[in-house]
């Protein structure tokens, strides 16, 4: 089972889901450097702290360098509850082989955690491969599932990698209420035009700018919405049923569209390209136990369990190292 | 309830690392702000511009200098000392003020009559004006200890796990619960601040105990000047 | 970066349309006043009732406790309350303005109250000696000789509403805290920079302004010989620490010293 313990050093509840303790002289250790940190303020230089999470004991070959052993991962997550879960499946499966796991949930957008990576305070990711292309490379035009897996590899830094795509496929998409689906017989984003001075949009802040948002659709589509409310969560599904938007962008796993009858909007040019749920992974952490292990885990993941356990964490309530422990205990890999 | 209960260790454990993220500024803070406000009181050219300037640091909303922290310190942006430094900046913005109230409230006399026993200017300031300044001190860490509690919840809006972590993922998946929890956690975090704060108080006035049975009506004229 | 800042925050762009500069001032502005006219409503006649007869100075304690409670759950809370029970853009105003106003009551409170506690019991009796009664003691002597602490209140809550007011955008709302949350979704240092200095800009010309209108209100008469009022709100108006320290100053430690 796992547990939540305190790491001195950053303050920060982490989840030792293999369940290390903490010894007395590491706690001292930690301690004391937690009190240099803070009384001196001096330790301050780029990347001066070596406490800091994701430092692994176990060394590891440079950048873009095969890795080694690898004893700990630090997997993060995005500030929604799909990749909370996700990042909870890979932790446990991968503490399930031995690997101390942590996660840090709720970091934000890709923007940010995609930083943290890089950084290196966080090893994995549970990521999208279209999304992730298309922030990569604003020009992509790869629409295929495969085609798109191939172009994601392609256009990586040299330092991270994805490991095998799942099935699972979660995309962005433009949903609205049943009825101004009918009030306004809408089907596609296409349909939108006609009413956009009569549209507010409502979707996170990042949608603002990125490609797969706003300026994807007045490229595609030349809709430009009379106004955009950024939300997060399940405050957006509360605007389209408020009445605060017309049309909201949630992820086509998200339960919310099932429960509240939302109708999505086709997509005919695409912008929101083929996303299947994928690790990235720094790729000094991506050895042969958790390429193999988190493909494993990709391998029995699809789009109609990911909504499952999505609706598990959204509308169940539930934890989602719960929902994870639970999953990985049925297909066997917990 | 049952929710509550089950998730008890997690609780604990962000509320842990709360009281850190707001604790260890609080106390880095007033080692800063006790010789900054002693500076401002003895220069009083400087004054203004020490005690204005600290108070300048606090209309920098929270958010925004937990962001810019990286790139400040050059630090990693997940690192908890981004949350630190930016704590203690906002512990020292509102101490500055307080250390020089406090100082300010030791009355003349006594002063004079430490230096008259000797005491020089860093000695009369540790040994005498320090300890009887306590008291508004300890008002002015009180206010800081709350305020910190509460700005330290806004950490979560940029991943740094503690108590807040309930207040944005309750909003996201619409669980008031969730919410609740955290209000009530941060709540009763500020009052054990305040508490330790009033007890940390009580045990270094020993004087203030000692008159309080002949009531308290011998408080100094010129308590409030600064 | 500096450059960076400076770029975005000259950028043509920022000052025009509905996302520019000058709007999101406006936007800003507005919650924050709309924010503090309710807060000084409530909290001032309040403050002043309780000073002037001493009952009710739980009322001033639990103001200053409910400080304690933070104020992005409190945003979340009540936003989830009314989000599904109104179908308007208020539904995100009132969780902000509630937050604000909530933020706002404290300082407006403990000033007035601790003003008026702390006038002149000479000057009190003197008005009474004079024939006047208790409404006539409260507007023509303890308002005028409160009025210092009084609007250090206020100066102290509106530094912290307009600090505090970026908290809007969390519940997509405009301001400046628009600038916050967008460029932290995407990792925009300048725009985020920007943004704070704007904030941090508004609020100290905002105090300036309201220093120079204490320097006018308040009596002559009221000389800084005056006991209590004149350490907490220093007419010369260089204190920018926000309300907790200063109306929490005059309160029972502080008078109990020694």
């Amino acid at each position: 089972m796992s547990r939540t313990t305190i790491d001195l050093s950053t303050g920060t509840p982490t989840r030792a889901v293999s369940g290390r303790t903490v010894s007395r002289r590491a706690f001292t250790r930690t301690a004391a450097l937690t009190a240099a940190v803070a009384l001196g303020l001096a330790a301050c230089g780029a990347g001066s702290n070596p406490t800091a999470p994701g430092t692994t004991a176990a060394g590891t070959g440079g950048a873009g360098g095969a890795a080694g052993a690898v004893t700990s991962v630090v997997v993060g997550a995005a500030d929604f509850s799909e990749s909370q879960v996700l990042a909870e499946i890979y932790a446990q499966a991968l503490a399930a082989k031995g690997i101390t796991a942590t996660t840090r949930p709720n970091i934000g957008s890709r923007e940010v955690y995609l930083k943290a990576v890089e950084d290196k305070s966080v090893d994995i990711v549970p990521e999208y491969t279209g999304s992730l292309l298309s922030y990569l490379s604003k020009g992509a035009t790869a629409k295929g599932s495969d085609e798109v897996y191939a172009a994601l590899k392609a256009a990586l830094p040299a330092t991270l990698t994805v490991l095998a795509k799942s099935t699972a496929e979660d995309k962005n998409s433009i949903v609205v209420t049943k009825e101004t689906a009918a009030k306004w017989s809408l089907k596609s984003i296409a349909d939108l035009v006609a009413h956009q001075g009569e549209i507010v949009v409502s979707a996170p802040p990042e949608f603002q700018s990125r490609q797969q948002g706003l300026p994807g659709l007045k490229e595609a589509y030349g809709f430009v919405p009379s106004d955009f409310r950024p939300l997060k969560g399940k405050a957006i599904v509360d605007a389209l049923l408020g009445g605060q938007a017309q049309a909201a962008n949630i992820f086509s796993t998200d339960p919310a569209i099932t429960i509240n009858g939302f109708v999505t909007l086709e997509d005919p040019k695409l912008i929101f390209g083929s996303d299947n749920v994928v690790p990235l992974v720094r790729k000094d952490k991506a050895n042969d136990v958790v390429t193999k292990t988190l493909d494993a885990v990709s391998a029995k993941l699809d789009t109609a369990t990911l909504t499952d356990l999505v609706k598990q964490v959204d509308v169940d309530k539930k934890d989602a190292k719960v929902v994870a422990k639970e999953w990985l205990g049925k297909i066997g890999l917990g | 309830m049952t929710w509550v209960w089950e998730h008890l260790g997690d609780i604990g454990g962000y509320a842990a690392s709360h009281a850190l993220l707001a604790g260890i500024p609080l106390v880095v803070g007033l080692a800063l702000a006790l010789p900054l406000g002693w500076l401002a009181r003895r220069l009083p050219r400087v004054a203004p511009l020490i005690v204005g300037g600290s108070g300048l640091l606090y209309t920098i909303p929270s958010l925004a200098l937990f962001i810019l922290m990286p790139l400040v310190l050059g630090s990693k942006i997940l690192d908890a000392i981004n949350v630190y430094v930016a704590m203690t900046i906002y512990t020292v913005a509102l101490l500055v003020r307080s250390v020089v109230d406090a100082l300010g409230s030791v009355p003349e006399s006594t002063a004079l009559a430490a230096t008259a026993m000797g005491y020089r200017r860093l000695g009369r300031a540790l040994a005498v004006e320090l300890p009887l300044a306590v008291p508004v001190l300890a008002s002015g860490l009180r206010v800081a200890a709350v305020s910190n509690v509460s700005i330290v919840s806004v950490a979560s809006l940029i991943g740094y796990p503690q108590l807040g972590y309930y207040l944005t993922d309750g909003y996201q998946r619409s669980f008031p619960l969730e919410i609740g929890v955290g209000i009530v956690g941060c709540v009763l975090l500020a009052l054990v601040f305040d508490l330790a704060i009033r007890g940390a108080e009580w045990a270094l006035t020993p004087w203030a105990r000692a008159g309080s049975s002949g009531g308290s009506g011998r408080a100094p004229k010129e308590v409030a000047a600064t | 970066m500096i450059t960076q800042i400076w770029a975005w925050l000259t950028a043509p762009e920022q000052w025009s349309g509905s996302r520019g500069i000058p709007t999101r001032l406006v936007e800003h502005l507005g919650y924050s006043a709309l924010s503090l006219v309710l807060a000084a409503a409530v909290a001032l006649p309040l403050g002043l009732w309780v000073g002037h007869t001493g009952r009710g100075r739980w009322l001033v304690t639990g103001a200053n406790a409910a400080r304690a409670v933070p104020s992005l759950g409190l945003l979340f809370a009540v936003a989830m309350f009314v989000g599904p029970r109104i179908s308007s853009n208020l539904a995100f105003v009132i969780p902000s303005v509630v937050v604000l106003v909530l933020l706002a009551i404290p300082p407006l409170l403990s000033g007035a109250e601790a003003g008026v506690r702390a006038v002149d019991p000479a000057a009190r009796d003197a008005a009474y000696g004079m024939g006047m009664r208790g409404p006539e003691v409260l507007r023509g002597v303890e308002l005028p000789c409160a009025l210092p602490l009084l609007l250090s209140g206020v100066r102290a809550a509106t530094l912290q509403v307009i600090a505090t007011a970026t908290i809007a955008a969390a519940v997509s709302l405009g301001g400046l805290g628009r600038y916050l949350i967008d460029g932290l979704a995407v990792r925009d240092y300048p725009q985020m920079a920007g943004g704070a200095i704007l904030v941090a800009a508004l609020a100290l010309t905002v105090d300036g302004l309201l220093a120079l209108v204490t320097r006018y209100a308040v009596s002559p008469g009221l000389s800084g010989k005056h006991r209590g009022g004149r350490a907490v709100a220093d007419p010369k108006g260089q204190v920018l620490a926000p309300g907790p320290v200063r109306s929490e100053m005059p309160s029972k430690s502080r008078l109990e010293v020694s």
